[in-house]
């Protein structure tokens, strides 16, 4: 059965009315790939912008969430795509198991974090999320589902994993999982006081498994770049306190909660962004100590809907990699580019990326990513297309899973394997089939 | 006190589903009934929670309910009756068959299948049957009269079995959800404030089980919306379109 629901992604712009479905089972979602001409998967929303929005048919998959089998041997999780990564966490870290590499949040789909080849803090020593993906099964609307690994349908392997959904529905996948002793991080904060020095601490302490920093994007001048770099480590038995030593994989409760209404648009005024980043910066205290692994990876999970800070008119998040050898130059013009803007952005967010992957629409690219948001208002979807220039011209590339804004153009430049990617669907016959507000936008 | 083991009878359902989830998160045992494969979600169970949980075949309408119990091979602590079947009204009014499968699958079939697990659980301690019905069965209306009143019937039956058992220890606890999210409403247009999702429905069901609660409603709004519709007279109720 449909409903035609008002979808939109995380940052709830844009919004758009699309005829949803929400299949049961694996079968089910077959019957319905196999019936429609024309349709999209979709995880948890949690992507920003209109990758999940399809106004001509939607699967939402989120009740395709069996997992299905786990073998400690190889520490390999098979589960449907629809999984939540935070009941896999919940069940398996009391295990000592922890997904291989997580995003920002816990609350995406397995399916949603191979289409989008989601990276985590561990990039630059881990890969993405699809380099521990040992197959999957893809359902292209023939029928069946086609299983893909590296020695299977390799070249639907590559394009599914990053493809953000225009191959076809993911109902099933096998990953290896992490082996981890406790429950905690030790996290090492360091305080950058400005780009250079952020960016050269990266290349000292590469050999951290997790290396973050929040950058205070309304620092100018010479102190443009001001940042706190977080390091981490799965934290070993040994290293816990005695106490804590019997119920290692113990987690504690979070006080979770919700952001009851949409925020008037003046909260988020230069001043009070100001005042946020100034005591965020200064709450981090110098030094190493232990932190629980849920404040670690998911900050922002303990707010609830905390997309509705940023008021009604939703927001955008912009997310660009820049090659290593324009980093430096690049990520200055950029600071310099919001800074001078006055938007004000809550986050900013440096990574230093390892290595580009086989998925053939995969973000990653060796050298530096940064992320930004802004309130969806002109002024700020100005600065986007400022900023889309400035990545551009230093070679780099927008993360397609929180894009809401590129052009077309831009998306053929930046994403130079994106004729290989149409060469795949078109051999197995399926270009059509799926497609997203996203792939429309951007001609994919 | 919640007795184990759980036996869910319409596993594969949306509601079933969130149950078998939350009594297997408080390390109860699960049997998964239902009609189509329910490996994947036995798998499912047992990974999620580290506990056990097993799979039967279950027809509520292949009138053989002593077979079914002599099948398992265990006595269950606690039975959830989840299955039931919406149907079309305007289908089940024209055609006789359909008419008596909504009947068959939230009545008497039910009921049947209610009454034999009484049997089988005589005498086990905190025993108790929990029926899901529905608000639709407090008064028929024209729009789904066939599927009310069956519900009306499954309401009324587990209030006698409730006041039968009410001194041997089988607790009954009857449970109108009011409107859910899942497949049997998909494309309906719901009251968001009278809507719940079918996890809010089974963390209720779980926390009313350890209450013996009798009835539930689990939106309290509906407990009012409900008296109100049932105080209109009829002569006027029947007027209205409802
Ligand atoms: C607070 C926050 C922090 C984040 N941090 C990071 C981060 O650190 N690193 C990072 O990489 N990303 C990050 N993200 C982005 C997020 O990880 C991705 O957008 C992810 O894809 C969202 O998963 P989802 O299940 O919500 O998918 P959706 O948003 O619903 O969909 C995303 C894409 O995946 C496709 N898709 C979803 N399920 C399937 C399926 N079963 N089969 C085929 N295609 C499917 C959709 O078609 C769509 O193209 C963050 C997002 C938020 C909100
Ligand atoms: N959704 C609501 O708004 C709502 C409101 C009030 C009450 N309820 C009640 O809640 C219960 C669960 O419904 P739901 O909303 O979760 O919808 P659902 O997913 O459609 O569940 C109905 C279930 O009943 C099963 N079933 C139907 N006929 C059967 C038969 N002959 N033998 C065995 N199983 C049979 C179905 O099995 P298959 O999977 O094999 O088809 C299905 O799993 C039902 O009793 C329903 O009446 C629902």
């Amino acid at each position: 059965m449909t409903t035609i629901l008002p979808l939109s992604g995380w940052g709830r712009y844009p919004i758009v009315d699309c005829p949803v479905n929400f299949p049961g089972s694996p079968d089910a979602a077959r019957a319905l790939v196999a019936q429609l001409p024309d349709s999209i998967a979709r995880g948890n929303g949690r992507s920003y912008g209109d990758a999940s929005l399809n106004c001509a048919a939607t699967l939402d998959l989120k009740r395709l969430d069996r997992m299905l089998a786990f073998d400690p041997e190889s520490g390999t999780m098979t589960c449907e795509g629809g999984v939540m990564l935070s009941d896999l966490i919940d069940a398996m870290l009391p295990r000592g198991w922890f997904p291989p590499v997580t995003p920002g949040t816990k609350f995406v789909t397995i399916g949603g974090m191979i289409a989008s080849d989601v990276h985590g803090k561990n990039h630059h020593g881990s890969g993405s999320f699809c380099d521990s993906v040992a197959w999957l099964d893809l359902d292209t609307g023939e029928g069946r589902a086609r299983r893909c690994s590296a020695t299977e349908n390799t070249d639907l392997f590559a394009a599914t994993c990053g493809g953000m959904g225009l191959t076809g529905i993911i109902v099933r996948a096998a990953f290896r999982m992490l082996r981890v002793e406790t429950s905690m991080v030790r996290q090492k904060t360091i305080h950058a006081p400005d780009l250079a020095a952020a960016m050269a601490l990266f290349e000292q302490t590469s050999d951290w498994t997790y290396a973050v920093a929040w950058i205070d994007c309304l620092a100018r001048g010479s102190a443009l770049g001001r940042s706190v770099l977080l390091l981490g480590e799965h934290a070993t038995l040994a290293e816990l306190d005695p106490e804590r030593r019997s119920t290692p994989l113990h987690r504690p409760k979070r006080r979770v909660k919700r952001v009851p209404v949409d925020f008037p648009g003046f909260a988020l005024s230069r001043p009070i962004v100001k005042l946020f980043n100034r005591s965020y910066y200064a709450a981090q205290r110098a030094g190493e100590r232990l932190v629980d692994l849920d404040p670690y990876f998911y900050p922002l999970d303990a707010l609830l809907d905390w997309n509705r800070i940023y008021g009604r008119g939703g927001f955008v998040q912009y997310q660009c990699v820049l090659p290593l050898a324009t980093s430096a130059v690049g990520i200055r013009a950029l600071l310099e580019e919001v800074s001078a803007a006055g938007n004000a952005s809550f986050l900013a967010v440096l990574k230093r990326m390892g290595p580009q992957s086989f998925g053939i629409l995969s973000f990653p690219l060796e050298g530096y990513t940064l992320a930004l948001d802004f309130p969806a208002t002109p002024a700020s979807l100005a600065l986007v297309e400022r900023l889309d220039a400035i990545t551009a011209a230093h070679g780099g590339r927008v993360y397609l899973a929180k894009d809401a804004c590129m052009t077309a153009e831009r998306f053929a430049a930046s994403y130079p394997r994106a004729p290989d990617f149409r060469a795949v669907l078109d051999r197995i016959g399926t270009r059509r089939a799926f497609s997203s507000s996203l792939s429309r936008r951007l001609e994919i | 006190m919640i007795a184990f083991p759980v036996l869910i009878l319409g596993a594969r359902s949306d509601i079933g589903r969130a149950l078998a989830r939350a009594y297997a998160a408080r390390g109860a045992t699960v049997i998964l009934a239902g009609r189509g494969d329910l490996t994947d979600d036995c798998s499912d169970l047992m990974l999620r929670t580290g506990g056990n949980a097993s799979t039967v075949a279950f027809d509520v309408t292949d009138g053989a309910p002593d077979a079914f119990f002599q099948s398992l091979g265990t006595v269950p602590g606690t039975i959830v009756l989840v299955a039931g079947l919406l149907g079309d009204q305007a289908k089940s009014a024209a055609d006789d068959a359909a008419a008596a499968l909504v009947m068959e699958t939230n009545y008497t079939g039910a009921a049947r299948y209610l009454l034999a697990g009484a049997r089988v659980m005589q005498g086990t301690a905190n025993a108790c049957i929990i029926g899901i019905s529905s608000v639709a069965g407090d008064r028929g209306r024209g729009s789904n009269y066939i599927y009310g009143s069956a519900k009306a019937g499954l309401t009324a039956f587990l209030s006698g079995l409730r006041n039968a058992h009410a001194k041997t220890g089988l607790h009954v606890m009857t449970v109108k959800p009011g409107f859910v999210r899942t497949q049997m409403t998909a494309g309906m247009k719901l009251a968001p404030p009278l809507t719940a999702s079918p996890e809010q429905v089974a963390d209720a069901i779980l926390r009313a089980h350890e209450k013996h609660r009798d009835v539930l409603y689990v939106l309290g709004r509906w407990r009012l919306v409900m008296t109100i519709i049932a105080a209109i007279p009829e002569s006027i109720f029947k007027k209205l379109s409802l």
